[in-house]
């Protein structure tokens, strides 16, 4: 399994044409106390840069796209019982939701772990 | 994820500016100022001034003086009773256009030398052009920061540092002393709960910010809680909950309007707001208790059945409730307390029931009230 990551702040761990998404930890700090989590149904085609889920904080709604374009399989129901895990487990249990890839060539775009560290360093 | 907010390098930096960023503040553009949006995180910051005290930085809004004898001309442009306002009694006001709309919403004390104005960052430029156009001569006095320490244990931390000030009462304000430098301080502020706002010289509002926090019942808090505070307390934000467009009766604020200058009229849209005081309001602001976990933002529109009633106009998750709620106008004939309304939120139509404001009960320490 690979994981990559975002310019937007998401991560994907990919297994074949299988993946995982949820936001990073950097993004989840940005975010502060999340609330609630408007996650995509299974079925619903997303399209890589589009918007794929919506996470609310007490502050604000902010769009989380999908770093890839596909088809959501399932997603996380823990989260819309304790929308707090994005805060706490934001690269594991609280990830948003899994799809199967349309495109496996996408993810030549993205970024690989050290990559990404070396984009937070700078904001 | 969407971008997070603008830099905040090129802002005017406030006092306390270096003191946030050592506290581990996020900073973000607000009013024109580089200010402090959260700490720790803003459930716990709420919650920690709920039941404790927190300090706030809201050095960004303006400190006007105006000398005693403009109370007259103060008011023709709002419609406080100014003129037979008590030394050391704040008065909530307004500033009014001529349709009866809000320009900006202010405190206003009469103290022993001048009359003291506290008004919105984000507008007091205009403000202040605003009353030179009506011939009031303002002085800005942005050598002052301004803190406000808000919370049920914000009386004894305070009076410890300042003896006397637990004698105030809610709404009231005098003027004190912290090592040699000149305070003042009123009972006052923007959460709901007991608390002080306190006007500090910019030269010793760091020392004395820090002097708070080593109480340990002090935390600083960021705009983010204050923000979710003043919703669960009813209070309405300009800029959002008020506006050119609302009047003092759509907002629930007729309060404001004084005894006096309702009979006598005088201030700007004074035909309007009378007439609309005795005939009703089109649309009133009101409080909605929002069903499931999902919060319903400004914009959101407001629905009785499938016809639109209203709009959104602060919106959120509120910690002390632990649900959604908000605040909108609607039409006069939907806003009773227990009317069933719906929020649309991204095409999902949320449950939503007025209900009273606050949505917490204030705690304020009122005159007559055994200390």
């Amino acid at each position: 399994m690979t994981r990559y990551f975002t310019s937007d702040h998401e991560w994907i761990d990919v297994d074949g044409d299988v993946a995982t998404v949820g936001i990073t930890d950097y993004a989840q700090g940005q975010l502060g106390d999340v609330v609630f989590v408007d996650l995509p149904e299974p079925g619903r085609v997303v399209a890589k840069g589009k918007e794929a889920a919506v996470v609310e904080s007490v502050k604000a709604a902010s769009d989380v796209y999908a770093p890839v374009s596909g088809t959501v399989t399932e997603n996380n129901a823990a989260l819309t019982e304790d929308p707090a895990l994005v805060n706490t487990a934001p690269e594991g249990e609280g990830w948003f939701f899994k799809l199967t890839l349309s495109d496996t060539g996408e993810l030549a775009g993205l970024m690989d772990e050290a990559g990404y560290k070396a984009l937070v360093e700078t904001l | 994820m969407a971008d997070s907010p603008a830099d905040t390098d090129v802002l005017a930096p406030l006092a306390l500016d270096a003191l946030h960023r050592r506290l581990g503040a996020r900073m973000v553009s607000f009013a024109g100022h580089a200010m402090p949006i959260q700490y720790e995180g803003i459930i716990a910051e709420h919650l920690w001034t709920r039941g404790h005290a927190g300090l706030f930085d809201v050095s960004h809004m303006g400190q006007l003086l105006l000398p005693l004898a403009a109370d007259a001309a103060l008011e023709a442009v709002l419609p406080g009773d100014i003129k037979g306002l008590g030394e050391g009694v704040l008065r909530y006001s307004l500033l009014m256009n001529e349709t009866g709309g809000i320009i900006d919403d202010l405190m206003v004390t009469r103290r022993a030398r001048d009359l003291y104005l506290v008004v919105n960052g984000a507008t007091k430029a205009g403000d202040i052009a605003h009353l030179r156009a009506h011939g009031l001569d303002p002085q800005w006095r942005d050598d002052w920061a301004l803190l406000a320490l808000q919370g049920p244990e914000a009386v004894d931390v305070l009076d410890r540092l300042v003896p006397g000030v637990a004698a105030l009462r809610f709404m009231r304000g005098g003027a004190f002393a912290w090592e040699g430098q000149d305070l003042w301080i009123s009972r006052s502020g923007y959460t709901g709960e007991d608390g002080f706002e306190i006007s500090v010289p910019v030269a010793a509002a760091e020392a004395f910010a820090e002097a708070l926090l080593a109480a340990p019942e002090v935390r600083p808090i960021g705009l983010g809680a204050r923000d979710s505070l003043r919703l669960e307390a009813g209070l309405p934000l300009y800029g959002h909950d008020l506006g050119r467009h609302t009047t003092p009766v759509m907002a629930g604020l007729a309060f404001a309007i004084s005894k006096r200058r309702k009979v006598e009229g005088g201030f700007p849209g004074a035909e309007i707001v009378l007439r609309e005081l005795l005939d009703g309001p089109r649309q009133k602001r009101v409080g909605l208790s929002i069903d499931g976990r999902l919060p319903a933002r400004e914009g959101a529109m407001v629905f009785a059945g499938d016809t639109q009633v209203g709009m959104v106009t602060s919106g959120g998750f509120a910690p002390s409730v632990q649900a959604p709620i908000a605040m909108a106008y609607v039409d006069a004939a939907v806003a009773g307390d227990g009317t069933a309304l719906s929020v649309d939120v991204r095409g999902r139509r949320l449950a939503a029931t007025v209900v009273p404001m606050p949505f917490k009960p204030k705690h304020y320490v009122r005159k007559g009230a055994q200390p």
